[in-house]
């Protein structure tokens, strides 16, 4: 009878989702006559009947192909071989799933000198060489992602063949790099050179078909087609695509300096010339050398060893690694599957979308049908921004759902209570969903001002308590901070982190404390803006020196866009609980505007007026009348209350680890990145300096420059 | 063959949703989707223990061939899980419900998903026969000349489209209209104008009434559209409408004298069903709580013209297996394609020239009385998805048996093409 293994045949059910086609996974990859052969170092050589040798990229000690110089030398070696042995042809691609290879090696340069890192260059840059220059026809096959160096490589071969799910791109620019081992060179000669200056100028990946019709790629491919396109491209039937006329056009100079004039005012639009130099360079590289690769080559290098010792570079990277630490905080997995938001108010909404479309099961609750069909107009919106693909959007709507009795309450693994800031209130939910939770299920709080162990009093089981504060919106901002409170259990804390990682957000965590760690920061940012416009200061000159900081919105915009009723809720907050003295007090004109719901971009009118789309209405800072209000002392006294809010919270253990913290400010807040955090930032300038100036600024205008005494025990 | 009992365990439906002349927010299995999944949120038996997923559905959109498949994979349901679609018109999804009870009867199958979904307001337009030809001609065409021949082939009504719809709705071997079939009724019955919008103006009161007073609750549950329209109600309901307001509507089928009117017969709506069955090992593994046990089913036939007549032809075998007469079933849900069609089909099973005569009861026909039968309205009120009804009426008569303390229950209907199906509950 069927029904007597039923609970083993459900439980393996459950588990075994796909299993017909897990079991065939394995065999999907097409590595030739490489599948069986031995490893030598990172690569698997084997040469089949018809004389075609696959070189298969596997490194032994990653789970993602990078390319660095031990992979480069041995691909030198192979060269070596390869010159003297005349394959029929040479096949590249890489038996990782994830895809051909993400790039190089960061971690290289870190440390290095300019004169280290320029030998190293150029030794790269003779392997590729060598590699461009082979007799025998060379083919790139590319999967998956296929980034920075790994895509340098694919383009020192003849022929690039992608397999339909490769994303190709030049990440460089976000490291405040550009490309360095010939990319700069190699990408516009085979490609669009428009369309390829402009891929190394975003740093933006693009999908395989992009790639084929800009001409970055020869052939896209289902991977059950690899072995008959990589036959195709060797018996010459798979052609390059003749650059057009426009593209021809560009190798003379007075044609690349009309777009080289657009590139730069199209960049600028995006980043400024003195944070961010590397985008510039490479424009004013190709300009002056575009028909000539050995000039790009020598120029590449050159500038490349010269980039990587800015500062702004030395910072990107170290932003790059403050990521990498904070999700390496994931210990282990989180357990969750299913998640239950309460409350489908805007972050309510959010975080649930968000989380559907990560792959997990959502349940959404709210007391009324209405808020929820809101959220769920607004996930369709965001997922079809960020997910694109209508079938993955359809799939995470589907994950998505309405749950207006709450059923989902006795099915989630994580519970995240997401209701209006009254404490009776919450006290109220969880009372009633505490019964319901499932054994091991957790219960997290969105809140952002209320002490977590005030709301955990009462709890039956506090150790599963835990606040998972996300900022909106969820789909940018990548910043949870995990809090915890003294009755938390370790194993709450740590699944809460690993959650956070899972739906790729950054988790940061926090003590229970006022403001916790970025609003407590932001507060006086956009407190003191306030100040400053009491002051007669235009607002749009306070944001624009702010935005020339590196901030990536200044505080009177930011204070729209956070709410008027908000920022003010929470700065009075703030001040009750931190003192007087450590913020100035909200202006009159403040309250009487909420009183009026005049409460900011949400109303179309705040402290600026918005247009249709949500836009403020600014006047250019130039624009201003001569002799307008100024003071010099505007960015220190936006900027330094809120590197002494982030010393505090150090000092008080809100936070314990200070480049935790300067990652939190940066994907919380977004502090200027090139500046690499806070507190790095504090510590570039001198603390010294900074203790000086704040009390200069005390002297002033008040106590509330006072330098935090954990300024000095950061010294020690 | 050993016959295990069958349970009728949980139900859902989305509200069901007028359409009002282009398409609505949900296709077919969009209704199935956002009706499955609070239902299985509500289950005490893992998504996994599902064996079988059956869907009713009649007008299949080409985005969703087999959309019981493509609704069980979207509700997370195990892809190893088999997945089929059923299609007897208007009694899709009872059919479901049969299939699904006889392979849990028969002992292969222990909980099966089944259910009706159709969204009407999706149904195409169809191209024309001769258009159709004429874009076929001009795809074999080679040569510049052939093409522009094959254009000049374009007759100017080849591009009113034929609407899908009206053409589901008539009989293909009679080319008679449902609503013509319930003319036919009205006169072999003398069924009155005024008698058929007295049956639809109580069946919206009934509606409004079980709305009102929440007896919906569990059954009926909100659906979310992607646009973030919230439907949480059947809203073609018109509790407050008249005898009056109704006889001042035109015939829609046979001008000037028909007495069948967009008033006194079924509203065209979208809308989905499911219904969790179970088998007693089922049961009791789970710990389920079933609302009635099937006790048996039928379907039966008769000419195509005369429809609507479809229920007493399912309902006779059945009564006559059972040995039981008319009265002595407590709740009747008789599907509301017409007003004149229920009369008939009630004035049928009560004169004995058809009771005994052509259906063989041998004295078991009678007279449903009125009180016993759609107790809380049917489609005339909330309109008829017509793969989607069988099963509504089947999840009412169980939760409708609950709530009135009923024993048996016969849920039935007629279905275009001269058909009937029929379903007999008991409360468990």
């Amino acid at each position: 009878m069927p029904f007597q293994n039923k609970k083993q045949r459900d439980e393996r059910k459950r588990y075994d989702m796909g299993r017909m086609l897990n079991a065939l996974s394995e065999r999907s990859l097409e590595l030739g006559p490489a599948r069986n052969a031995e490893p030598t170092g990172h690569f698997r050589v084997a040469r089949d009947d018809d004389g075609i040798v696959w070189m298969v990229l596997d490194r032994t000690d990653k789970r993602v192909n990078t390319i660095d110089r031990p992979v480069l030398e041995e691909l030198n070696q192979h060269l070596d071989r390869f010159e003297r042995e005349k394959p029929a042809a040479l096949v590249i691609r890489s038996a990782k799933k994830a895809g051909f290879a993400a790039g190089a090696d960061i971690n290289q340069f870190v440390g290095a000198s300019a004169a280290e890192i320029k030998a190293a260059l150029e030794q790269g840059h003779q392997v590729l060489d060598r590699l461009a220059r082979l007799s025998c026809r060379t083919i790139a096959v590319v999967h998956g992602h296929c980034l920075g160096a790994g895509l340098e490589l694919a383009l020192a071969c003849d022929r690039r063949i992608a397999v339909s799910d490769a994303s190709l791109g030049f990440p460089e620019v976000m490291l405040g790099l550009h490309p360095g081992l010939g990319g700069t060179f190699r990408a516009p000669a085979v490609a669009d050179p428009i369309e390829a200056m402009t891929m190394m100028l975003t740093g933006r990946a693009m999908p395989a078909r992009r790639a084929r019709s800009i001409g970055l790629v020869d052939a896209v491919v289902e991977e059950r087609h690899v072995a008959a396109a990589v036959e195709a491209a060797f018996y010459g039937d798979l052609r390059r695509k003749s650059p057009s006329l426009a593209g021809r056009a560009l190798g003379f100079r007075p044609a690349r300096q009309i777009a080289a004039r657009t590139m730069r005012k199209k960049t600028a639009e995006k980043a400024r010339q003195e944070n961010y130099p590397a985008p510039f360079r490479l424009i004013d590289l190709w300009e002056a050398h575009g028909g000539d690769e050995k000039a790009m080559q020598r120029a590449e290098i050159d500038s490349f060893a010269e980039l990587i010792e800015s500062e702004t570079s030395k910072n990107l990277v170290r932003v790059f690694f403050l990521r990498e630490k904070m999700k390496g905080l994931k210990d282990g997995s989180s357990g969750v599957r299913h998640v239950h938001v309460i409350g489908a108010g805007a972050m309510g909404g959010e975080i649930a979308a968000w989380a559907a479309g990560q792959g997990f099961r959502v349940t959404l609750g709210d007391i009324r049908l209405e808020p929820i069909g809101a959220a769920v107009k607004k996930a369709a919106a965001m997922l079809e921004k960020v997910v694109k693909d209508p079938l993955k959007v359809r799939d995470a709507l589907d994950r998505l759902i309405p749950d207006p009795e709450g059923l989902g309450v006795a099915h989630a693994d994580l519970v995240i209570e997401a209701a209006p800031e009254k404490i009776e209130l919450k006290h109220k939910i969880y009372a009633g969903i505490e019964p319901k939770l499932k054994e091991g299920a957790l219960l997290a709080t969105n809140t952002s001002a209320l002490p977590l162990q005030d709301l955990a009093s009462g709890m039956r089981d506090p150790s599963r308590f835990v606040g998972l504060h996300f900022f909106n919106p969820v789909s940018r901002m990548q910043l949870v901070e995990i809090v915890s409170h003294d009755r938390i259990s370790p194993e709450t804390a740590r699944r809460a982190t690993a959650f956070a990682a899972e739906i790729s957000r950054l988790p940061a965590p926090v003590a229970s404390a006022p403001g916790f760690l970025v609003n407590r920061a932001l507060t006086p940012y956009m407190a003191e803006a306030l100040v400053l416009l009491d002051e007669g200061i235009a607002k749009e000159r306070i944001d624009r020196r702010a935005e020339e900081f590196g901030m990536p919105m200044g505080p009177i915009e930011l204070t729209d866009q956070v709410g008027l009723d908000i920022a003010l809720d929470v700065a009075t907050s703030l001040r009750e609980r931190l003192g007087e003295d450590t913020l100035p007090a909200a202006p009159d004109w403040l309250t009487r505007m909420v009183e009026e719901k005049r409460l900011g971009r949400k109303t179309g009118r705040g402290l600026y007026d918005y247009d249709g789309e949500g836009k403020p209405k600014k006047i250019a800072p130039e624009a201003l009348p001569d002799g307008s209000r100024d003071d010099p002392d505007m960015v220190d006294r936006l900027i330094l209350p809120m590197l002494n809010a982030v010393v505090a919270c150090i000092d008080e253990k809100v936070i314990t680890d200070e480049e935790i913290a300067d990652g939190a400010m940066i994907f919380g807040t977004g502090f200027a990145p090139f500046r690499g955090g806070p507190v790095h930032y504090a510590r570039q300038r001198g603390i010294d300096a900074i203790v000086a100036r704040m009390r200069e600024l005390a002297a002033k205008h008040g106590p509330r420059f006072t330098p935090h005494p954990g300024w000095e025990r950061l010294k020690g | 063959m050993n016959q295990r009992p069958v349970y009728l365990v949980d139900g859902a439906r989305t509200p069901f949703i007028k359409a009002r002349g282009r398409p609505g927010p949900f296709t077919p299995v969009d209704l199935a989707v956002q009706c499955g999944r609070p239902l299985l949120l509500r289950q005490d038996f893992p998504v996994s223990a599902i064996d079988l997923v059956i869907l009713g559905c009649v007008n299949v959109v080409a985005d969703e061939m087999n959309p019981a498949r493509v609704a069980a994979l979207r509700l997370g349901i195990s892809d190893e899980t088999p997945a089929f679609t059923v299609q007897i018109n208007c009694g899709s999804g009872m059919q479901s419900l049969d299939t699904g009870f006889r392979a849990i009867e028969d002992g292969t199958h222990e909980i099966v998903l089944a259910g009706g979904t159709e969204a009407l307001s999706q149904s195409p337009l169809v191209l024309r026969r001769g258009a159709v030809e004429w874009f076929a001609a001009l795809n074999r065409a080679r040569s510049v000349g052939d093409r522009a021949k094959a254009f000049a082939g374009l007759k100017p009504g080849y591009l009113k489209p034929v609407i899908g719809l009206e053409r589901g709705l008539t009989d293909p071997i009679t080319d008679l209209n449902m609503g013509q079939t319930a003319e036919i009724l009205a006169h072999f019955f003398d069924v009155s104008r005024r008698e058929a919008d007295a049956y639809a103006v109580e069946s919206h009161r009934r509606l409004g009434e079980a709305t009102k007073n929440g007896w919906l609750k569990d059954e009926m549950l909100p659906a979310v559209a992607r646009d973030g329209r919230a439907f949480d109600h059947d809203d073609g309901i018109r509790p407050a409408t008249t005898v009056q307001d109704l006889a001042r509507l035109r015939p829609a089928f046979e001008k000037p004298y028909g007495k069948v009117t967009p008033g006194n017969s079924s509203q065209i709506t979208d809308g989905a069903s499911w219904v969790v069955l179970a088998s007693e090992a089922a049961v009791e593994t789970y710990g389920l709580e079933p609302l009635a046990r099937i006790v048996d089913s039928a379907w039966g036939g008769l000419d195509p013209s005369i429809m609507g007549l479809g229920p007493v032809t399912a309902v006779a075998p059945i009564l006559r297996r059972q040995q039981m007469s008319v009265d002595e079933v407590d709740l009747w849900e008789l599907n509301e394609a017409f007003a004149a069609q229920v009369l008939s089909c009630v004035a049928a099973l009560d004169q004995p020239e058809i009771a005994d005569g052509v259906l063989g009861l041998e004295g078991k026909g009678g007279r449903i009385e009125r009180d016993r039968l759609n107790v809380d309205g049917g489609a005339i009120a909330l309109g008829h998805p017509v793969g989607t009804s069988g099963n509504r009426i089947t999840l009412h008569l169980a939760n409708a048996l609950k709530r009135l303390g009923g024993k048996r229950g016969i849920a039935t209907q007629c279905i275009g093409g001269g058909l009937g199906g029929a379903m007999m509950l008991e409360a468990a």
